[in-house]
């Protein structure tokens, strides 16, 4: 089964093709992030109007990369949420024009757990069950993928994601967008233990997260400094502030893992590619004899690859959409919480 | 030759199907703007009553601009979406040409009018004829973001009664009707957005070869996004402050 999926949840225009969820045939990301950096961030009304303009694009790159023509195609999948909600728009729109012209299922997908799926298509053999942690500019979650259909949420976070954490505290430390790979690479250089930044874990049970006093306290130290004239070096800054984010992760992640006794663990989300993040999984897989996943750096990022693996699940659990399906800006990670299971 | 046109422009969402002959189908919903649920449901409707498929159709149109950002964009998508699917031809036709539309037979100048918020209006002026069997509206006055008072002097200069239309009404009617004597509305299902008139003029730009094609159509917006603005005005300072 071949699906023609499509992304435009934020500021990267995407389409691709992906064979019974696992194989990619076609994937093509047109990124925008050199529009959006004069801007210090993403632009919303600017990100719309250039998914716009460049989703025929993509989408035909997809074909011709394939070497498929519409005709070849079972199904079209689209990014419903979450997301800015303009921007999903435009690929909701497509989706349901090429649907329907070309008389095909419409598959609207989640995108977490599209990011959750990139690990399908990087990995064959992996299955569930397992737990995944995903770590975003918008998401912090920790569940438990129980089988393809069902996902048991442990935790989440209360207030900022931990990638919105890193996009704030870039900014304030001077680096240009997107900050998340610019704080990792200048924490590689700095002392993690120059500034103790606390760490923040919530009730003692609880899996969920809290980064807005994290990123408080970096800016209240930073103002402190130049205040007090205190001088400090930025990479110091970066890597105290990744270390604090990366132990509370970290240790959640085998927290949850010890407590439901699970050896399989995801991590997916933007945040994974973070190299910081990556070392610390790795070694916590080693102390904990897990098998980890990580999805290669291009499917990290957001992709429309990730939403055709993810639609083909859906797809097999009926999970099919109708003719009115909108964007859901605020759509959050569909699954049971604990407490209720 | 078969045209499907469609118009998310504002809080109208209205499909229509025209031929060279007819207005064959059309879909208005003028309530509440709930298009990216509503417009392909009603243009499957349509076509389904109409016994109508869409690979029946020649052409794909769209209003393309000014009006609602969002709007414009459920829009375009939606109709490069068919025309890529089904490798035909798009033509793309003004909101405000398309409103103009709306009451060709007249001798009267036509503004038509979108709200653009900020206390302006998009708005253009339109000439046709009374006696028009064609539609045959001339463009008078370049379609613009205007303040209200700019656009009461541009019309007092147009020697002729004025026919003001569209839904920059409802927020400025009462001041353009009072400082522009010679101004006079149409009732309110003349003054509204309807993809029959939009179809209308996009047959003609058709017959007259002005077709693109999904990789081309664009909407023309009228006005850039706030964080240009805002960043272009801040760099103008900065190089006053420098000179």
């Amino acid at each position: 089964m071949k699906i023609l999926s499509i992304e435009s949840s934020c500021d990267e225009t995407a389409a691709a093709i992906i064979e019974n969820g696992r194989r990619i045939l076609a994937n093509q990301v047109y990124t925008q992030i050199a529009i959006h950096r004069k801007y210090g961030g993403v632009v919303p009304e600017i990100a719309s109007r250039n998914h716009v303009m460049k989703m025929p694009f993509v989408i035909q790159d997809a074909l011709d990369e394939a070497q498929l023509t519409f005709d070849d195609l079972d199904a079209v999948a689209v990014t419903k949420g979450p997301g800015l909600v303009g921007a999903l728009l435009v690929g909701v729109s497509t989706a349901k024009a090429l649907a329907y012209a070309l008389d095909k299922p419409l598959i609207g997908v989640n995108h977490i757990e599209g990011h959750i799926a990139a690990n399908y298509l990087a990995f064959p053999e992996l299955e569930p069950p397992f737990l995944a942690l995903v770590v975003s500019g918008g998401h912090t979650n920790l569940v438990i993928v129980k089988d393809y259909g069902t996902n048991i949420i442990l935790g989440r976070t209360r207030d900022d994601a931990a990638g919105e954490a890193f996009d704030k505290v870039a900014r304030v430390l001077g680096y240009p967008y997107p900050g998340g790979p610019a704080v990792d690479q200048a924490a590689q250089a700095g002392d993690p233990q120059a500034i103790d930044f606390p760490r923040v874990m919530l009730e003692k049970d609880s899996y969920d997260f809290s980064f807005s006093g994290l990123k408080s306290a970096v800016l209240n130290e930073l103002n402190h400094r130049k205040m007090k004239h205190i001088p400090y070096k930025r990479e110091d800054v970066a890597a105290s502030f990744q270390a604090a984010v990366l132990d509370v992760l970290t240790e959640k992640t085998i927290r949850c893992a010890e407590a439901y006794g699970l050896k399989k663990i995801v991590v997916a989300g933007g945040v994974s590619a973070n190299k910081g993040l990556r070392a610390r999984m790795d070694a916590a897989a080693k102390q904990h004899g897990w098998q980890l996943y990580y999805p290669p750096l291009s499917l990290c990022t957001d992709n429309a690859a990730m939403i055709g693996a993810r639609a083909y699940y859906d797809f097999k659990l009926g999970r099919t959409s109708g003719w009115d399906l909108n964007a859901v800006p605020g759509l959050e990670l569909p699954g049971i919480d604990r407490d209720r299971v | 030759m078969k045209l499907l046109m469609i118009d998310t422009s504002t809080i109208v969402a209205t499909a229509a199907v025209l031929d060279e002959d007819r207005l064959i189908a059309e879909t208005i919903v003028n309530y509440k703007k709930k298009h990216s649920e509503k417009m392909l449901p009603s243009i499957d409707h349509m076509l389904q009553d109409s016994g109508l498929k869409l690979g029946d159709i020649d052409v794909f149109g769209v209003v393309n601009g000014p009006g609602s950002f969002t709007g414009l964009r459920i829009g375009m998508a939606t109709a490069k979406g068919f025309a890529q699917a089904l490798g035909k031809p798009m033509v793309t036709v003004s909101t405000l040409e398309a409103l103009a539309a709306n009451v060709c037979v007249t001798d009267a100048a036509i503004c038509p009018t979108v709200d653009a918020q900020r206390g302006q209006v998009y708005a253009a002026l339109y000439q046709s004829d009374r006696d028009a069997a064609e539609l045959n509206l001339k463009n008078t006055m370049a379609e613009g973001v205007y303040d209200v008072d700019a656009l009461c002097e541009k019309l007092n200069a147009v020697n002729a009664p004025v026919i003001i239309l569209g839904d920059g009404l409802k927020k400025h009617g009462s001041k353009l009707l009072a400082a522009v004597p010679k101004a006079r509305t149409a009732p309110a299902f003349l003054s509204m957005n309807r993809a029959s008139s939009a179809a209308a003029v996009g047959l003609k730009k058709i017959q007259q070869g002005q077709t693109v094609d999904c990789f081309q159509a664009g909407l023309n917006y009228l006005r850039k996004s706030s964080a240009e603005e805002q960043r272009e005005k801040k760099l103008a300072q900065e190089a006053q402050h420098h000179e």
